[in-house]
């Protein structure tokens, strides 16, 4: 167990070096420098910024002083907005983004948990239909497209629910329902696939030949097994909600971190771009990091070994 | 039951040379006289009783129809903008409207529709051919072979695919190529996990083992002997690359980092028509949308219905 979570924990950092170091060589094999917008400025104003900023120093000064930022976690000030350090707007913007995924996940997790169960209590009636019909069409209707609809619907027509922003709970209820329904579709057709598998098994006759209440069966005996596929694509989905918060940001105008990295790519922000792509990959990585682990755990049928493969 | 029995014949009814001895005939005696369906015909056979799926399938065959000679029913062109026509609601003469430059919206949507499904088959078929590749080797050599290349791909599975794809966006240029590129610089992983599964398991039985002994090199017995046997599970695995590479497109359009202007695309369509939530033009967003919607869902069902029909345990 030790020796995978140590192996888990080295791939973990190389692929944190090698999103970083892809990066890096990315953003400088681009032409122009983030100063070429700036008319008006002189020959010596501009190599003075770029002295500033690192820039006039040979590639690999810059990837030395680049890997250096990464371990201190100092990214330096931004260019655009030279009064602001990226660690001030990744302290700002993480914690809006970090809410949003966190409500988001356990809505997603939670309602699609229970609809699954639903429709493998209810196999082959009207409500699985239903249900399913829901969860197909959730993960074919794109979050941003969900978004306008909610929006149009809830805020423009009814008037019920803000717009946008990120202030109060009525703020979170439609960025959270637009960025929810795909992961909790998938989660849905999942539970239902594997709770039919498990329900069909021996010891869960054991449990109902014991007279155990239906509730606790499916509650204690059942559930637990039929996590397991679900606990394999969290790593995914927590992935996928993560990029969905660039779009659903946007739309709902909520100053989040993805609000920050889509800026900081349009103005070929260096600084920033480097560092909210090396955090969102750090925090993504050990996300799937912790699932791995959590799915070894959950089950014990897998005999860890550090060879790993079959 | 009883009904039945009184419906029989009584013995003296059937007549006697209903019991002729046909006597034996060794030769006939293995002949099989249904028809014997082949495995592609069998999953097409119960790929048909699957409404949804063949719905989907259908709905398919359509847009790729109009997206080939859609734009030619109109006389509009898709790109040229027209102002005093700015903002028309569907009629006979734009039957989708127009948006705020006065372009027609029913031809941007047979052109979406290219983009799209270009975009989605592209990735599809270069995924599949690496994942092959990766995946066949990795499963057929295994050993050591397998643990590095596993290794790799360990690796690159962490990769986010999205950042990566937006950050070579940013490094190329949007463009067509450029996205499809980025999608399949991660997107093969899928793929050759899949692959090197089903070989590992396949390669053990005996006919690979028959060819080994007759002499047939590793590349023939990938190619004829392992493969057609995995192509159940590569070809859902396509079904279901094809509406992630389409959302991708959409996504990153929408974003503004995919398909520049004046160009269709439905993501492009989509962004373009945000504003319209206030000012009421809602055909320009529910047009794009209905379409990306439709074509996910239809690969979608169809993914699901395939993988029912391809797989021989589930045959009833």
């Amino acid at each position: 167990m030790a020796k995978y979570i140590v192996k888990r924990f080295f791939i973990m950092i190389i692929t944190v070096l090698l999103i970083a170091t892809l990066t890096f060589f990315l953003m400088h094999s681009i032409p122009g420098s983030p100063f070429n917008q700036e008319r008006g400025t002189s020959e010596a104003v501009q190599a003075n910024l770029e002295a500033f900023y690192g820039l006039d120093q040979p590639l690999y000064v810059q990837y030395a002083m680049y890997i250096k930022s990464i371990i201190t976690f100092d990214f330096g000030p931004s260019i655009k907005n030279p009064n602001q350090t990226v660690n001030d707007l990744l302290s700002r913007g993480f914690p809006i983004s970090f809410e949003l995924g966190i409500i988001t996940i356990l809505t997603a997790l939670v309602s699609g948990v229970t609809l699954g169960i639903i429709a493998a209590l209810r196999h082959n009636g009207f409500i699985d239909y239903l249900a399913m019909t829901f969860a197909v069409l959730g993960i074919s209707i794109p979050n941003f497209v969900l978004a306008t609809l909610v929006i149009q619907q809830f805020a423009v027509n009814w008037g019920i629910l803000p717009a946008a922003t990120w202030s109060s709970p009525a703020h979170m209820v439609l960025p959270t329902l637009a960025l929810a329904t795909g992961p909790m579709a998938i989660i849905a057709r999942l539970t239902r696939s594997s709770m039919l598998e498990v329900l069909t098994q021996d010891y869960i006759k054991m449990a109902k030949a014991k007279g155990l209440t239906p509730f606790r069966i499916i509650i204690k005996h059942a559930l637990k097994n039929a996590m397991m596929p679900v606990v394999t694509i969290l790593g995914t989905l927590i992935a996928g909600i993560l990029t969905g918060t660039f779009v659903i940001e946007k739309i709902f105008a909520i100053p989040g971190m993805g609000k920050y990295f889509v800026d900081s790519i349009n103005n070929r922000d260096y600084p920033v771009i480097m560092g909210t792509t090396v955090f969102y990959s750090s925090i993504l990585v050990f996300m799937l990091f912790l699932v791995d682990i959590a799915y070894s755990l959950l089950d014990p049928r897998i005999k860890l070994n550090a060879k790993g493969g079959e | 039951m009883n009904k039945q029995q009184t419906n029989l014949p009584s013995k003296q009814d059937i007549p006697e040379d209903w019991f002729k001895p046909i006597g034996k005939n060794r030769e006939k005696a293995e002949d099989v006289v249904r028809p014997s369906l082949s495995y592609w015909q069998d999953a097409w056979r119960r790929l048909l009783k699957n409404k949804l799926a063949m719905g989907g399938l259908v709905f398919l065959v359509l847009l790729a129809l109009m997206a080939i000679f859609g734009p030619l029913l109109t006389p509009h062109s898709p790109t040229a903008q027209n102002l005093p026509n700015q903002n028309q609601a569907p009629s006979m003469n734009h039957y989708f409207g127009t948006d705020n430059l006065g372009r027609d919206v029913f031809t941007r949507t047979w052109y979406g529709a290219r983009i799209s499904l270009f975009v989605g088959l592209a990735a599809a078929l270069i995924d599949f051919f690496i994942g092959i590749i990766y995946g066949g080797v990795a499963g057929y050599k295994g050993g050591r072979t397998d643990s590095v290349m596993m290794r790799i791909v360990e690796i690159l599975y962490g990769l986010p695919y999205l950042l990566v794809v937006i950050l070579l966006l940013v490094v190329m240029g949007p463009s067509l190529t450029t996205i499809i590129v980025a999608l399949t610089v991660t997107g093969w992983i899928g793929m050759a996990r899949i692959v090197r599964g089903q070989v590992m398991q396949i390669k053990n039985y005996e006919f690979v083992a028959a060819s080994q002994s007759f002499g047939a090199k590793t590349s023939r017995i990938i190619k004829k002997n392992l493969l057609p046997n995995t192509m159940g599970p590569i070809i859902v695995q396509m079904t279901l690359t094809v509406p992630t590479a389409i959302f991708a497109e959409a996504f990153l359009s929408f974003l503004g980092l995919g398909i520049q202007a004046p160009h269709a695309s439905w993501g492009v369509m989509a962004n373009d028509a945000l504003s319209t939530i206030i000012s009421g033009h809602w055909w320009r967003l529910f047009f794009p949308a209905l379409f990306i919607s439709l074509t996910m869902f239809a690969f979608n069902v169809l993914g699901d219905g395939l993988q029912d029909a391809l797989d021989p345990k589930l045959r009833k």
